[in-house]
Parts: C-alpha cells; sequence; structure tokens
C-alpha cells in the first residue's frame, strides 16, 4: 500500500514536471530600454515595467511562448539584437528605413505624434524652425526625436543626452531652452512632481520618413515565422481587448493611432 | 672540494649561440604572424568596406570629435599642472592641516572615477541654479565644455600633485643641503637644482597621465560634449556599422603614438648629460 502510494506519487510528480517543461519549451527574449516611462521603465526593485513590458508579455500569452525580458541601453538595442542576446526588441522603437536596413519589424503597435516641451515661463510660441531658431533644444541620442530635431531645427542647437532622465534634469536647471520627445513620454513626465518646472508647448507633424508609421517590434533579418506570430497576436490583442485594457491602464486616450 | 673542480675554462665559456627552431623560436614566429594576419585582416576590411558616402557625410564630425578631445585634454592638463603645485606643497607641507587638506583632496579624485565626478559637477551643479546665479558662476556651469574641464582639470590636478611630489621627493636630500651651504634661497634650489632633476623623473608620469586623460575623456559624451567617442556612438547609431568603432580606434592610437614619440623626444633632449 505505502509502495504503492510512493509510486503514484513519484509518477504525478514527474507527469507534471514534464507538463511544465512542455509548457515553457520556447523561451522569446525580449530586449527593452527600461529608460523611457510610461512605456518602459525599471522599478526601484531593478523590475520592467511599463506600456510596452505589459504588451509584450500580452503578445507572448497569446503566442504561447515564456518571455523572458533583458534591459538594454538605446545605443546599443540593435547590435545586441543582431549579436542574439534576445530575440526581439519591444522598446517603443519606431519603425524607420534607417532601422529596416539591419533588421526586421512588425506592423505598428502603437503610433503618437511627437513634441515639445519647453520651461513654463519660456515665450517659445510654436514648434516651427522659427520658432526655435537660437535656442537649444534637448533630445535622446539615436532616436527618430535627435533625426528630426537635427534635420528640421537647423538655427538652433540640437544637445543629444544618453537617456530622456538627463534632458529633463537640463531641461529643468535651465541649460535647455526646450526638449523634442514623444508627446506620451513628455506628459507623463511633466505630470509628475518632477515635471512641475515645465509646459507643453505642441505637438509635431509626424514625417513618414524620419518617424516612420509608429512604435514596432525589431527582430533579427528574416526571422519571418518570428515576425508572423507577432503580428498575429498584436491583431488578436486588438481584437480580444486586452489591448484595450493595458492602453486605458496607462493612457487616457488610443495611444495606437489612426 | 666543488669549487676546485670547476674549471676556469667553464666559468667563462660564452652560452652557446642559438641554433635551428627551438619551440619558443617557433611559438615566437607564429605568435608574430599572427599579429601580422590580424593587422593585414584589418586593413583589408576596412579597404573593402570603404564607403565614399558615408565618409562624406560623417568624417567632418569624427574632425570636430577630435578637436573636441584634442582641446579638452590639452586644457585641462595645464590647468591640472596649474593646480597641482598647491597640491603637491600641500602633501610635502609639515603643517598638519595643510596636508591633511590636500591629502583628502587627493584621496577623493584618485578613489572616485571620473565619470561619477563629471556627472556631479555638471548635473549637481546643475540642480544649485539659483545658487550659482546668485554668485555669477552660472554662465559658467551652463556650458556643458566647461563642467568638463573643471572636472577633468580637479581631476588630472590630483594625480600630477602625486607625480610632482614624488618626483621632487626622489632627488636627494644631499641636493637642497648641498644648495643651502652654497648659501642659495630655497625657491632658488628649487627652480635651478631640484625641478630640473625632479622633471626627468617625473617626465614619464607626466607622459602616462596625459595618454589616460586622452582615454578617459572618452566618457565624456554622457555630459552631451561630443567628442571622438561620442561622435563615434552618434554615428554607429545611424550606420550600425561596426568600422565607425575601428575608426575611432585608430585615431585615438595615432594621437597616442604621436605623444609617445614626443616624450621620447624631450626625454632625449633632457638626458643630454646623462648620455656618455
Amino acid at each position: 500500500m505505502r509502495i504503492a502510494m510512493r509510486i503514484a506519487l513519484a509518477a504525478s510528480a514527474a507527469l507534471l514536471a514534464l507538463g511544465t517543461a512542455q509548457a515553457q519549451e520556447k523561451v522569446v527574449k525580449i530586449g527593452t530600454e527600461g529608460a523611457y516611462p510610461p512605456f518602459n521603465n525599471l522599478t526601484a526593485d531593478g523590475k520592467l515595467e511599463g506600456f510596452d513590458v505589459d504588451i509584450a508579455q500580452a503578445l507572448c500569452d497569446e503566442m504561447k511562448v515564456k518571455c523572458e525580458f533583458i534591459a538594454q541601453d538605446w545605443d546599443g538595442i540593435i547590435p545586441a539584437l543582431q549579436a542574439g542576446k534576445f530575440d526581439a526588441i519591444i522598446a517603443s522603437m519606431s519603425i524607420t528605413p534607417e532601422r529596416k536596413e539591419k533588421v526586421d519589424f512588425t506592423n505598428k503597435y502603437y503610433n503618437t505624434p511627437p513634441a515639445i516641451a519647453a520651461p513654463k515661463d519660456s515665450d517659445l510660441k510654436g514648434v516651427t524652425k522659427e520658432d526655435l531658431a537660437g535656442k537649444t533644444i534637448g533630445v535622446q541620442a539615436s532616436t527618430t526625436h535627435f533625426n528630426y530635431s537635427s534635420a528640421t531645427y537647423t538655427d538652433s542647437t540640437v544637445k543629444p543626452y544618453p537617456t530622456a532622465q538627463e534632458y529633463q534634469l537640463d531641461l529643468a536647471n535651465g541649460r535647455l531652452d526646450a526638449v523634442n520627445d514623444d508627446i506620451v513620454v513628455l506628459s507623463q513626465w511633466l505630470d509628475s512632481p518632477d515635471g512641475a518646472c515645465c509646459k507643453l508647448v505642441g505637438t509635431i507633424t509626424p514625417v513618414e520618413d524620419i518617424h516612420g508609421p509608429g512604435a514596432g517590434i525589431a527582430i533579427r533579418k528574416g526571422e519571418t515565422e518570428l515576425r508572423d506570430q507577432f503580428n498575429a497576436a498584436i491583431d488578436a490583442i486588438r481584437a480580444n481587448g486586452k489591448y484595450k485594457e493595458i492602453n486605458d491602464k496607462y493612457f487616457k486616450f488610443d495611444v495606437y493611432g489612426g | 672540494m666543488s669549487a676546485s673542480t670547476q674549471t676556469a675554462d667553464s666559468v667563462e665559456r660564452p652560452p652557446l649561440p642559438p641554433h635551428g627552431w627551438s619551440r619558443q623560436r617557433v611559438l615566437g614566429t607564429a605568435l608574430v604572424a599572427l599579429w601580422a594576419l590580424l593587422g593585414v585582416g584589418l586593413v583589408a576590411y576596412l579597404v573593402s568596406a570603404w564607403n565614399t558616402e558615408m565618409f562624406q557625410k560623417y568624417a567632418p564630425g569624427y574632425v570636430s570629435g577630435v578637436g573636441i578631445t584634442i582641446s579638452l585634454v590639452a586644457i585641462s592638463i595645464v590647468a591640472g599642472a596649474i593646480l597641482s603645485v598647491p597640491v603637491a606643497y600641500g602633501r610635502m607641507s609639515r603643517n598638519p592641516v595643510v596636508a591633511s587638506l590636500a591629502y583628502a583632496y587627493v584621496y577623493f579624485f584618485r578613489g572616485t572615477p571620473l565619470l561619477a565626478q563629471a556627472f556631479l559637477v555638471y548635473y549637481g551643479f546643475g540642480s544649485f541654479r539659483p545658487q550659482l546665479d546668485a554668485i555669477g558662476l552660472w554662465s559658467f556651469f551652463r556650458e556643458a565644455f566647461n563642467c568638463a574641464i573643471f572636472a577633468f582639470s580637479l581631476n588630472t590636478a590630483a594625480y600630477q600633485a602625486e607625480i610632482l611630489r614624488g618626483a621632487i621627493q626622489a632627488v636627494p636630500k644631499g641636493q637642497w643641503e648641498g644648495a643651502a651651504s652654497l648659501g642659495l634661497h630655497k625657491i632658488q634650489t628649487l627652480r635651478k637644482i631640484i625641478l630640473p632633476q625632479a622633471l626627468i623623473v617625473a617626465l614619464r608620469p607626466y607622459g602616462n597621465e596625459v595618454i589616460l586623460m586622452i582615454k578617459g575623456s572618452a566618457i565624456v559624451a554622457i555630459i552631451t560634449v561630443y567628442d571622438l567617442m561620442g561622435i563615434t556612438r552618434l554615428t554607429y547609431s545611424r550606420t550600425f556599422d561596426f568600422q565607425s568603432y575601428l575608426w575611432a580606434a585608430i585615431i585615438y592610437l595615432l594621437i597616442v603614438e604621436t605623444l609617445r614619440h614626443g616624450i621620447d623626444w624631450i626625454e632625449r633632449r633632457i638626458t643630454r648629460h646623462l648620455k656618455r
């Protein structure tokens, strides 16, 4: 009797182990930046959170794969993908022609316009080249916003920063006259106590050549199977309400865009 | 006795000339060949990857980056050298207050990373803007380049003070005593007798310090001063082409190599009297 029980227990334990092993069979490693709230951010105890991370988790659930998240500096995020540190970048990466030469993209999973923010006492009237002539504009390096600012505001000084946090510090202390970034990132910061110094000046009409159709998931070239899986999963979570649920957790409007 | 059995002949015989291919020689030749192969491969890669369009687009950036790197290091080294004199004096002072102040300065700047110092100066002072405004220093600290110069000068001054102190203390005490017995004033002794000898000792460490500063300055892009390394990273983030880093490495190597030859030349000049 006792021996039979033990055998039964061992057998069920083995089955259980087998079951979990099968469920965890496919692991997709996701790279993200972790310094771009509210899209992706590292919490004080080192966990990744944000819209990108939740969307990635929902996509992985939809694809029935296990996701592992890896935080990676923005500058080196595409080389790290190519080097195989992870299999996909879900980090609010805009789909641009320059990047498309190096990686493949899924369809967009959101699209929000860029904007300009300035100190509260600023006399900035608008966001055109003339409005910003002679001003110093902060942007995050290696982003579409940097490319746009250096191409458009040729009469201004464009200062590239490693992450968004650093240009925020410099806008607050007055080294910068304006900053250029995604409207969602800027408004999230302006609503926080740290952003009390500054205000939104206006949004910029996206330029297709520079800003692209929106943010997509980057994967290594030629991995069409993974891309198709992601595309199907994006459509699925859009259809089944999961996207809206995550969207509403972070934003008051639909970030998917038109 | 063992001593008597050893003939004079066996002691004085010169070592046998190396012959044939000893294991070391094979290994050495193989290693040199490997290095040569790597060098050839590097050159071949750079030639094959040459892209005129890319060169025209990004070369001006590299030129300005090199300019920033060189001016940053040159200004910092000179400012640091001036600042290092009182610090070195303080380190050698018999006054415990002065000595411990100088020691604390050197301890702090040698014990913390240059990266942290640059960050502290740039963003730390940035958060004290009203106070800096009040004493009229904000216009200086507003510019990232000035902040970089400030941090780098303070950092290198600590190292240079130690170099200077070590070199002065390496000159034998008898030189001071001899000069005193001839009735020379302390300042005269320092200038005409001690420093010329100390600088021979200090030259190599000074050269190292300049080289370290050139390479250390590569971190300055985090405070938005786009030096050679910063430009390289920007270029890489646009092109995703690995050769942007290779070119940066080659330019750094050229700068350091030029400097090394310069220091060799100075050393030959100032040690002429020691050559037989």
